[in-house]
C-alpha cells in the first residue's frame, strides 16, 4: 500500500492534453468519414451470444456474417458496404433495450436487427421506437403483426407464429387425427400457439383435448406426460430452451411402443443431430420446417447458393463439423432481412439516420417478393401495414432420420386478417 | 391415465430428483456442518461436474459405457481438486469468516460460470448413458380374476432406476466415511468443537480443505449421474442451488440424516405435485414449508439447537 502512495500520478498534465488532442483529432477525422458517401452503413446486430437463445445467436451470427459478405461483394448498399455491429443480448429483455440503446447512441448504427426470442423483442421494442431507431427483428412471435408494437419495429424476413400454425391446421386434422393434445413452453410464444393452433384447428372440425404448458426452464418432463388424454390421436408439441433434446427423448421412453401420432415444430430439435440417441422414435412423425433442414429433392438453385455460402452442409449441420446442427428452419430470416434492407435503403436512396423513416416508408410499400437467391426460402408476400411478412410453410416426415419435404403449404393458407395498420402511426 | 399407476410414474419421477437432490446437498450440508460456510457457489460445482462429464466422454470417444465410468471417476476428483484449491487460495486467506465467505463464494460462482461459458459455450451438451432400455412397469388388475396389465405410459428407463441405485450406494459409502473412519472421526470432531480439535493435533485447516472438496466432489458426482437425462448447459446450477438451500434448511444445517429425508420429501412431493398440479405449485409448497420450518423449528426436522 506505501508504495502506491509514493508513486508520482502516472497521467501528467502533458499526457492528458496531448491524449485529449489526439481525441478530439480522430473525432474529427470520424467526422469526415461519416460525411463520405463511401462510409459504411452500420447494422446494429442484436444477438443471443448467451443465455437460452445462445444455439439460435450462433447461427443467426453465422448467416448476418454471409449475407453481409454476399451484399458487399456485390458492391453493397448504394455503393456502401454494409458494417455489422454486434452485440450479446445474454437472451434477456431488459439487456435488450441496453443493447438497442448503445446502437443508437454510442455505435451510431442506421438500423438495429436481428432478435430471435419474443420476450427480448417485446422489452426492446418500445426503445428502439423512443429512439426512432428503425428495428428489424427475425422472430416469428405475433407481436409485430398483432399491434402491440410501433412503427419502428418491423418483420419482414421471417412468418409469424399465428400463419405458421393456421396452415399447420388443414394437414393434422386431414391427415393425422382430429383430437390433439398440445405441449408448448408456457410463455408468450408457446401462448400464440396454443391460442391460434386451437381456433384453427376448430374451423377445421378438430378439437384441443388437452393443453399442457411447461416452464421454458424446466428439465425433467416425464412428469407432465401423463396428462396426456388417452383418447388423443394427435399429439402437438413445441419446445425452446437448452433442454429441448430432453423434452423429445422423454417423450419418447413415455410412449414407448404405443404412440400416437406426432406433430412437432421443429423448434422442439432446432441445432439438435436428429440422428441423437433416443429419438429413434421419430420416425414416421412429422415436423413443422421453416426451411427444410435436408437438402430435398426438389431443393432450388438458391437454396443451394445459400446453403453453400452460409457453410451449412446437406444434412443442415456445418461444413466444417457435421455435429453442428443449424437453426436451419429460422436463420434464412437474417438473410432475407438484410436483402430486404438493402433493397429498402435503395429504394429510398437512403443517404444516413436523417432518412430512417424514409427506409421504414420505402418498406412498407414492399408487396411481392419472389423467390430468389434474395429470398432462398421462398416467396414471400410483405404486408406493409401490419409490418409482417407472409410465406410458404413447409411439412416434414422423418424418414430414414432424416427430414424429408411432404407438404408445401401455400401463402394464400397463412394469410388472416389485418389486426393493426401502422401506417396510420406518425413517425 | 388412471390414479393408481399415475401415482406410481409420479414418485418414480420424484425419487429420481431426490436421489440426485440429497447428494446435492449432503455436500451442502457438510460443508456447512464442519466448516460453517455457507458455499453459494454450490451450485456451480454440480454444473462443473456435468461439463466435465462431458469433456471426458466427448474425448474418450469410446463407447458411452467406458466414458460414463471414466467420467464416474475423474469428474468429481477434479471438481473436489478444484474446490479444494478454492478453499486454500479463498476461504482460508478470509478465515472463515461467515459474512465473507458469502461473499467470496458468491464471487466464485460468477467466476465458475463466466469460465464455463468462455471455454464449454453457452449450449447444451448431451452425455450418452451407459444404458438405456425401456422398462414397461406391469399393474395389478382384479377385474376378471387377477392378472397384470401394461397401462400406456407406465414406464421408466433402466438408466433412471441405476440413477437411485446409485444415490443410495453413495449415500451409504458416505455415512460408512462419516461414521467407521478416522477421517470421518476427524471430520467429526472438528465439527463439534474446532480449537479443542486443533488442540488434539487435528490440522484443521487440511480437514477443512478436504471437506469443501468432498463436498463439491459430491455435488459433481450427482451431475455426473443425472446428465446422461439431462445436458450439460453453463447455467444449470442454479435450480440445485436453490433446492439444496431448502433441503438443508428443513433437514436442519449440518445434520447429514436431516437432508437425506428432506431431500426425499421435497423431491417426491415436488414429482408428485407437479405431476397432479402444477410445478408451480409445487415449488410455491416447498417455499411455504421453509417458511413454517424457520418458524416453529428453526434447527430443522433432525438439527440440535445450538445452545
Amino acid at each position: 500500500m506505501t508504495k502506491a502512495i509514493d508513486q508520482k500520478p502516472s497521467l501528467t498534465r502533458r499526457k492528458t492534453l496531448k491524449t485529449l488532442g489526439a481525441g478530439a483529432l480522430a473525432a474529427s477525422v470520424g467526422c469526415y468519414v461519416q460525411a463520405q458517401s463511401s462510409a459504411p452503413i452500420k447494422v446494429g446486430f442484436q444477438v443471443h451470444r448467451t443465455g437460452i437463445g445462445a444455439a439460435y445467436g450462433r447461427w443467426y451470427d453465422r448467416t448476418t456474417q454471409a449475407a453481409v459478405a454476399k451484399i458487399n461483394a456485390e458492391g453493397g448498399i448504394n455503393g456502401r458496404p454494409l458494417e455489422i455491429v454486434a452485440e450479446d443480448d445474454g437472451t434477456d429483455p431488459k439487456r435488450g433495450a441496453e443493447v438497442v440503446e448503445k446502437f443508437a447512441t454510442q455505435h451510431g448504427c442506421d438500423i438495429a436487427f436481428g432478435t430471435l426470442f419474443s420476450h427480448v423483442v417485446f422489452g426492446s421494442s418500445p426503445r428502439a421506437g423512443e429512439l426512432k431507431l428503425p428495428y428489424f427483428v427475425v422472430s416469428e412471435g405475433h407481436h409485430v403483426a398483432s399491434g402491440k408494437l410501433n412503427r419502428y419495429t418491423l418483420q419482414p424476413g421471417i412468418t409469424d407464429v399465428k400463419s405458421q400454425v393456421q396452415a399447420m391446421a388443414p394437414y393434422v386434422a386431414e391427415t393425422l387425427g382430429k383430437k390433439v393434445t398440445m405441449i408448448y413452453p408456457d410463455f408468450a410464444f408457446g401462448h400464440d400457439h396454443r391460442d391460434y393452433f386451437s381456433a384453427a384447428l376448430e374451423a377445421q372440425g378438430g378439437e384441443v383435448i388437452a393443453k399442457i404448458a411447461i416452464p421454458p426452464t424446466e428439465t425433467s418432463f416425464t412428469k407432465y406426460f401423463p396428462k396426456i388424454p388417452r383418447d388423443t390421436e394427435v399429439i402437438y408439441h413445441v419446445m425452446v430452451g437448452p433442454a429441448v433434446l430432453t423434452f423429445v427423448k422423454e417423450m419418447g421412453e413415455f410412449f414407448g411402443p404405443s404412440k400416437p401420432q406426432i406433430f412437432g415444430f421443429i423448434d422442439s430439435l432446432e441445432a439438435v443431430d436428429l440422428s441423437s440417441p433416443g429419438l429413434e422414435f421419430l420416425e414416421d412423425t412429422y415436423f413443422w420446417e421453416g426451411h427444410p433442414r435436408y437438402a430435398q429433392a426438389n431443393q432450388t438453385e438458391y437454396d443451394k447458393t445459400y446453403r453453400a455460402a452460409v457453410g451449412v452442409d446437406n444434412n443442415g449441420a456445418s461444413i466444417s463439423d457435421p455435429k453442428d446442427v443449424s437453426t436451419y428452419a429460422h436463420m434464412f430470416g437474417c438473410w432475407e432481412t438484410l436483402h430486404i434492407v438493402k433493397a429498402g435503403m435503395e429504394a429510398a436512396d437512403y443517404q444516413g439516420p436523417g432518412d430512417r423513416s424514409k427506409l421504414i416508408e420505402a418498406v412498407e410499400a414492399m408487396t411481392d417478393m419472389p423467390a430468389s437467391d434474395a429470398h432462398p426460402q421462398g416467396a414471400k408476400v410483405f404486408n406493409g401495414r401490419t409490418h409482417q411478412v407472409f410465406g410458404h410453410q413447409y411439412i416434414s416426415r422423418v424418414e430414414g432420420g432424416k427430414l424429408v419435404l411432404a407438404h408445401t403449404t401455400s401463402i394464400e393458407d397463412t394469410l388472416y386478417e389485418d389486426e393493426v395498420d401502422y401506417t396510420t402511426q406518425s413517425f | 391415465m388412471d390414479l393408481g399407476p399415475y401415482l406410481l410414474l409420479a414418485s418414480l419421477e420424484g425419487a429420481i430428483t431426490a436421489s440426485i437432490l440429497a447428494l446435492t446437498a449432503v455436500g451442502l450440508s457438510l460443508v456447512f456442518g464442519v466448516m460453517r460456510v455457507v458455499n453459494v457457489a454450490h451450485g456451480e460445482f454440480f454444473m462443473l461436474g456435468a461439463v466435465a462429464s462431458w469433456f471426458v466422454a466427448t474425448y474418450l470417444g469410446t463407447h458411452p459405457a467406458i466414458g460414463f465410468i471414466a467420467a464416474l471417476l475423474i469428474a468429481p476428483l477434479l471438481v473436489g481438486a478444484l474446490a479444494a484449491t478454492a478453499d486454500w487460495l479463498v476461504l482460508r486467506r478470509i478465515n472463515y469468516d461467515p459474512e465473507r465467505t458469502i461473499v467470496a463464494t458468491i464471487g466464485l460462482l460468477y467466476i465458475l460460470q463466466q469460465g464455463t461459458l468462455m471455454t464449454f459455450g453457452p449450449d447444451a451438451r448431451p452425455v450418452e448413458p451407459p444404458f438405456n432400455q425401456r422398462l414397461a412397469i406391469p399393474w395389478p388388475s382384479f377385474e376378471g380374476g387377477f392378472h397384470l396389465t401394461w397401462p400406456w405410459g407406465l414406464g421408466t428407463t433402466s438408466y433412471k432406476l441405476f440413477i437411485i441405485a446409485a444415490a443410495i450406494t453413495i449415500l451409504f459409502g458416505l455415512w460408512v466415511l462419516m461414521s467407521r473412519t478416522k477421517i470421518g472421526l476427524i471430520m467429526r470432531a472438528t465439527q463439534l468443537d474446532r480449537d479443542m480439535a486443533q488442540a488434539f493435533g487435528i490440522p484443521v485447516e487440511r480437514v477443512y480443505a478436504l471437506v469443501f472438496g468432498l463436498g463439491a466432489g459430491l455435488a459433481a458426482l450427482a451431475a455426473v449421474l443425472i446428465v446422461p437425462v439431462q445436458q450439460a448447459h453453463y447455467l444449470m446450477g442454479g435450480d440445485p442451488l436453490l433446492l439444496s438451500f431448502i433441503v438443508v434448511i428443513i433437514g436442519g444445517l449440518g445434520s447429514l440424516p436431516g437432508t437425506v429425508i428432506a431431500a426425499v420429501l421435497i423431491g417426491l412431493s415436488d414429482g408428485i405435485i407437479s405431476v397432479f398440479f402444477s410445478p408451480t405449485l409445487a415449488k410455491i409448497l416447498a417455499t411455504l414449508l421453509v417458511a413454517l420450518v424457520l418458524v416453529f423449528r428453526p434447527q430443522g426436522l433432525l438439527g440440535k439447537r445450538i445452545a
